[in-house]
């Protein structure tokens, strides 16, 4: 298989690098200065590209590599992989789902609690020497208060098992609704943010989820209320989030992913009812390895003609 | 009632005094800090309760100086600024504010644990700092499936045991005695609990026996890839050997709210990553201060109206 040329486009571990250089021809696309010459001269021989949240598949790429056999991405979201132009041209489709779970809904909790306890700007109280002259002051209890999570998926059951520990009742609203869970079930995301004090986004990014988190909803969720991202950047209409938190309209949010990342609106530094994450929702030692061995084993087992593992197409 | 003194040991909480003031004479101990003998002649003889919280309680000397001391009243679970015996000794009643504080202490706990492992605060500072901007956030510790083992068993251990639980983590304990109605794991030593887990939560009360409680032997038995989660006394823990434990990587990290010298933490610890400090808050909630104040203030007024206190220490 040494022959066989997969193309990296873009940094995401070194292990799953390695792990891909013993098996394939490994072409980091990255370090190419004149991207289009490279493809021009290797685009016979990339066979698999690997992927992951940050760059994936577009229409584009997949044009310009007439032998693309699979996409095999490093992570569990899709949304920069253009999955009609796979299915249009017969390219398989991996992801990494279940095996990063646990981490992002550790991580959502962990917001929650990051957020109501203020630990961080409690933490940097103490750093500071602050605590000498006075107690911090009181923050905001977590047991108890209603959790409204969007997508009820894989990851929105992990948050909705993890949040039910601390006695918050729980409900939801997704495209249908499941008539096999006992979470509340609302039909409009307006209506769950008016209901609920913590807000969680846990749904995939499609085109109807774009914005799904707009003023309306950030209105209804109101200044009490919590809106935790563990889902996309582009779920939230960011400069409308912006201006509700600097604003107060909003209660707090607890941050992993952006509209433009690297880049966080600059006016959200100052706060102290935010917690900020640079998309380290599966950023564990633990997990990344887990999600570069499914990458691993999808890859090999599209090339040995065996049943890929968690095919997507 | 409003002739009846009650003496506040330390500012704590404006709800409470404000409520104390409505139905008590009340006396602020740090008024007279300056007079203190003065204070003592006139106030001493018509004080007959004292609320004090987890910085300032009820010592001997307080309780030999209040001859008709009744009643002390913590703004707190915890007991160990309280001389017990002393109050036992004079028919004097204690109460604490047990339930309404559990789940905040509880939440904390594994706020902490997820904070100290995922690196919540580290990463927040890293995104502030415009960091992100030159490169991703290195890797962090999962939480979930974790081995979980705390020390006290009691309404908070048993609180964060449930919580813990729900993220899949094994739950193990070290206590007096074993429990009858649990599943979890008993080590009737401290360090086999502390070898066997790789989070060790201390939740149990401050006496003697518990002083320095995590010691040298239980550090070292956590190691380097294990995480100590201190939400109960500063003084559970010997102080200086975690903070030499941390400096040269012998333990892998620590979530603290709890110091042997409040409100002074070792600054050495200011520069590490691997570990989470905040400002005793265990129960600084909004919701649940106000509970609490509430059962000071019921278990002070139930005793002055002859009738049964809600949560009886003594």
């Amino acid at each position: 298989m040494e022959s066989i040329g997969v193309l990296m486009v873009c940094p995401m571990n070194s292990y799953l690098e390695h792990e891909l250089e013993k098996r394939f021809n490994l072409f980091r696309f990255w370090t190419v200065p004149e991207k289009s010459a490279f493809l021009a001269t290797n685009k016979n021989s990339i066979r698999a590209v690997v992927g992951n949240s940050s760059a994936g598949a577009d229409a584009e790429l997949i044009e310009v590599l007439p032998k693309l056999e699979i996409v095999a991405s490093f992570s569990v979201g899709l949304d920069k992989i253009d999955l009609a132009k796979c299915k249009e041209k017969g390219i398989r489709v991996t992801n990494t789902p279940d095996v990063l779970t646990d981490d992002v809904a550790d991580l959502a909790i962990g917001l929650m609690l990051a957020v109501l306890r203020k630990l961080c700007e409690s933490d940097r109280y103490v750093r500071s020497g602050k605590w000498k002259k006075g107690d911090y002051r009181l923050t905001t209890k977590f047991t108890g208060k209603k959790v409204g999570i969007i997508g009820l998926g894989r990851i929105g059951m992990a948050v909705a098992k993890r949040a039910e520990a601390f006695s918050c009742p729980i409900s939801y609203y997704s495209r249908t609704e499941k008539p096999e869970i006992k979470y509340k079930y609302y039909p409009g995301v307006v209506e769950l943010a008016a209901n609920c004090d913590i807000l969680v986004v846990a749904c995939s990014l499609t085109e109807e989820t774009l914005h799904i988190i707009n003023r309306e909803v950030i209105d209804a969720l109101g200044p009490k209320g919590v809106l935790i991202n563990v889902g996309r950047g582009p779920h939230v209409d960011e400069p409308e989030l912006v201006s509700a938190l600097v604003e107060r309209r909003l209660g707090g949010a607890g941050l992993d992913v952006f509209e433009h990342e690297p880049e966080v609106p600059e006016e959200l530094f100052g706060l102290d009812n935010l917690v900020l994450l640079p998309h380290v929702g599966s950023g564990t030692v633990e997990t990344r390895q887990a999600m570069a061995d499914l990458v691993i084993g999808n890859l090999e087992a599209h090339f040995l003609n065996k049943p890929l593992l968690t095919p997507v197409v | 009632m409003n002739n009846t003194c009650v003496l506040v040991t330390c500012p704590m909480f404006t709800y409470l005094e404000q409520e104390l003031e409505t139905r008590f004479n009340l006396i602020k101990l740090w008024d007279h800090s300056s007079s203190k003998a003065e204070f003592f002649n006139n106030y001493s003889s018509s004080i007959k309760a004292v609320v004090g919280n987890t910085k300032v309680g009820a010592d001997a000397k307080l309780i030999d100086s209040l001859p008709n001391l009744e009643i002390v009243a913590s703004y707190s679970v915890g007991l160990d600024k309280i001389d017990l015996d002393k109050c036992k000794q004079r028919g004097i009643k204690v109460t604490n504010t047990p339930d309404v504080l559990t789940d905040d202490v509880a939440d904390l706990a594994i706020g902490l644990a997820l904070a100290v492992l995922r690196k919540v605060c580290v990463c927040d500072q890293f995104v502030r700092s415009g960091n992100w901007i030159s490169g991703d956030f290195g890797l962090a510790t999962k939480f979930s499936g974790k081995s979980v083992g705390i020390v006290g068993l009691g309404r908070i251990g048993s609180a964060i045991a449930k919580r813990a639980e729900a993220f899949q983590c094994p739950i193990s304990y070290h206590s007096r005695s074993k429990k009858p109605n649990t599943n979890y794991k008993y080590y009737s030593n401290i360090v086999d609990l502390a070898a066997n887990c790789e989070i060790l939560v201390v939740a149990c009360a401050l006496t003697e026996e518990t002083h320095h409680i995590v010691n040298r032997k239980v550090i070292d038995a956590l190691g380097p890839k294990g995480f100590l989660i201190n939400i109960a006394r500063g003084a559970h823990v010997d102080e200086p050997e975690l903070v030499s434990a941390l400096l040269e990587g012998r333990l892998g990290g620590a979530g603290l709210d709890v110091f042997e010298n409040e409100p002074e933490p070792p600054e050495q610890l200011f520069a590490l990553d691997n570990v989470v400090l905040v400002p005793h808050v265990g129960s600084d909630t909004g919701e649940t201060s106000k509970a609490m104040a509430d059962l000071v203030i019921s278990n002070l007024e139930a005793h002055f109206k002859g009738k049964p206190l809600l949560t009886p220490v003594i």
